[in-house]
């Protein structure tokens, strides 16, 4: 029972740090210039891992799909199955995984060697406050950069497929756009890049909670790193089922 | 309850434990205005802890600390953001923020809790890089600096504020004595030129001698001796005496 306990006890300090993260986030003084400096160490520095996975998945995923597709003489609708798998389920939650581990862990072991270093009881000393200053920002810059990063993944994924299919067939660009895009809605691509700004909420507050709670000093760090990809991936792959029943039901026609 | 005005720092019964452990038990001291305190102690007998109680990093379990006749132990933000600005603090391994120059290291506090324009900060920040001695390495960054350029950058960020107490912890350690003296020079004129308030925490007894008015010394939780390097010295107390003489 006492992983039991000890676990509603973690579900409440995350619950608490985040509502904590939603409150100060609409509290001025508004920290922009550390959200713009996040955007770009998070955001602009993911983009080439997003975009070279990205491609390669989709490149890949051609490969595995088309034999069966052109033995059940629907080779034709490739381009299509590309568009629906990257834009509604593998774009996002992809991202989502792969930005877990790159992000979450710099989140986690930047703010817990802050902890270490005594630089957030410095920025304490300086009556500046270290939550506002440190988490809420990386939390906006996750929330902010994830959908982006998703619709990098997206498109990379398609051009990789496009690639890959094109050595196989010879499809011309215009023909494969036109097939992939034919019965691709709004809501199938709106609702499933937007749900990864909560992938974004829970990577950035995961990772900043990891690092802002811990006292084992340098060891803390690690420790911190580690946790933070592991929790935020799980919590990631959990919220991804939920908010694909929310998405469900308030976009009935989103059901493929 | 208060402080009398000539007092910079007055700690008033204060207990601190950590667990099991005390670290400070009901200990009373004061730091006169323009005074220099040494706090002696071995290892783990609350020396960092009491100057974090007297910038409200950490609260103590009882008792009261008086900071320029405030008692922070009761302050909200907003009155121990007016307190802070009158201290400065030099943390042990400085605490430079790794992601920021040294610039925008000394930069942060002026521009947060000062309305000097861009050009006052710019001046401000040259003057005090240039009382440490770093006038010319403002654009680099904490991990190209050297370990007592950490320090002198650490104690430049203290100083931008112009404090009126200024609170090391272990300004001189994992330094050479040469540097080490350096920086009980920088201590000295500050308090001198100033007027500025110095608590230092250091087991550095030879720079305790140079810098220090009155030494306190710190021993199982407890104020074992107080008073000149030359009081302490004669002390009864057998950790205190050898704490000085040896």
């Amino acid at each position: 029972m006492r992983w039991l306990s000890r676990g509603l006890e973690f579900a409440g300090n995350v619950g608490v740090f985040g509502f904590r993260v939603l409150i100060d986030a609409v509290r001025p003084p508004f920290e922009f210039a550390q959200v713009s400096r996040q955007l770009v160490e998070i955001g602009n520095r993911s983009v080439a891992l997003i975009v070279v996975s990205g491609f390669a998945l989709g490149a890949v995923m051609t490969l595995h799909t088309r034999n069966t597709l052109v033995m059940f003489g629907a080779g034709a609708i490739i381009p299509a199955v590309q568009a629906v798998s990257f834009f509604v389920e593998i774009g996002p939650l992809v991202a989502g995984l792969l930005l877990a581990g790159r992000v979450g862990s710099g989140i986690g072991a930047v703010i817990a060697n802050m902890r270490a270093s005594e630089q957030i009881d410095a920025i304490e000393s300086l009556s500046i406050d270290s939550f506002k200053f440190l988490v809420v920002p990386r939390v906006l810059a996750c929330v902010i950069a994830l959908p982006l990063l998703t619709l990098f993944m997206d498109f990379a994924g398609l051009l990789g497929g496009f690639l890959s299919e094109e050595l196989a067939s010879r499809i011309p660009l215009q023909l494969y756009l036109n097939r992939a895009f034919e019965n691709l809605q709004w809501s199938n691509f709106i609702a499933p890049t937007l749900k990864t700004a909560v992938f974004g909420f829970i990577i950035g507050s995961i990772s900043s909670y990891f690092g802002f709670t811990t006292d084992k000093g340098a060891k803390g760090v690690g420790e911190a790193a580690t946790n933070s990809v592991v929790i935020s991936s799980l919590l990631i792959i959990l919220a991804d089922v939920v908010l694909i029943k929310v998405i469900f039901f308030l976009f009935p026609d989103t059901a493929i | 309850m208060s402080s009398p005005p000539n007092i910079a720092v007055q700690f008033k019964r204060v207990t601190k434990a950590f667990g099991e452990k005390r670290v400070l038990n009901e200990v009373s001291f004061h730091v006169m205005q323009g005074d220099a305190l040494c706090l002696l102690g071995r290892s783990g007998t609350g020396k960092s802890v009491t100057l974090k109680m007297i910038v409200a990093l950490m609260r103590p379990d009882s008792g009261e600390v008086w900071v320029d006749q405030e008692n922070v132990v009761g302050l909200g933000e907003g009155g121990l953001s007016l307190v802070r600005k009158k201290l400065g603090y030099l943390f042990q391994d400085a605490a430079l923020f790794d992601s920021l120059t040294l610039y925008e290291n000394l930069a942060l506090p002026l521009s947060r809790l000062t309305r000097m324009s861009n050009g006052e900060i710019e001046s401000k920040i040259r003057q005090v890089l240039a009382e440490v001695g770093l006038a010319a390495d403002g654009a680099k960054y904490p991990s190209a600096l050297s370990g007592g350029m950490r320090k002198r950058a650490g104690l430049a960020r203290a100083l931008v504020l112009e404090p009126k107490i200024l609170l090391a912890d272990e300004p001189s350690s994992g330094l050479d004595r040469i540097t080490a003296s350096e920086i009980d020079d920088l201590l000295l004129r500050r308090k001198q030129e100033h007027g500025t308030s110095l608590i230092v925490v250091t087991h550095d007894v030879h720079g305790a001698r140079r810098v220090a008015d009155r030494v306190a010394v710190l021993d199982k939780g407890q104020l074992v001796a107080f008073g000149s390097v030359e009081e302490v010295s004669q002390s009864t107390n057998d950790v205190a005496r050898r704490l000085i003489t040896e």
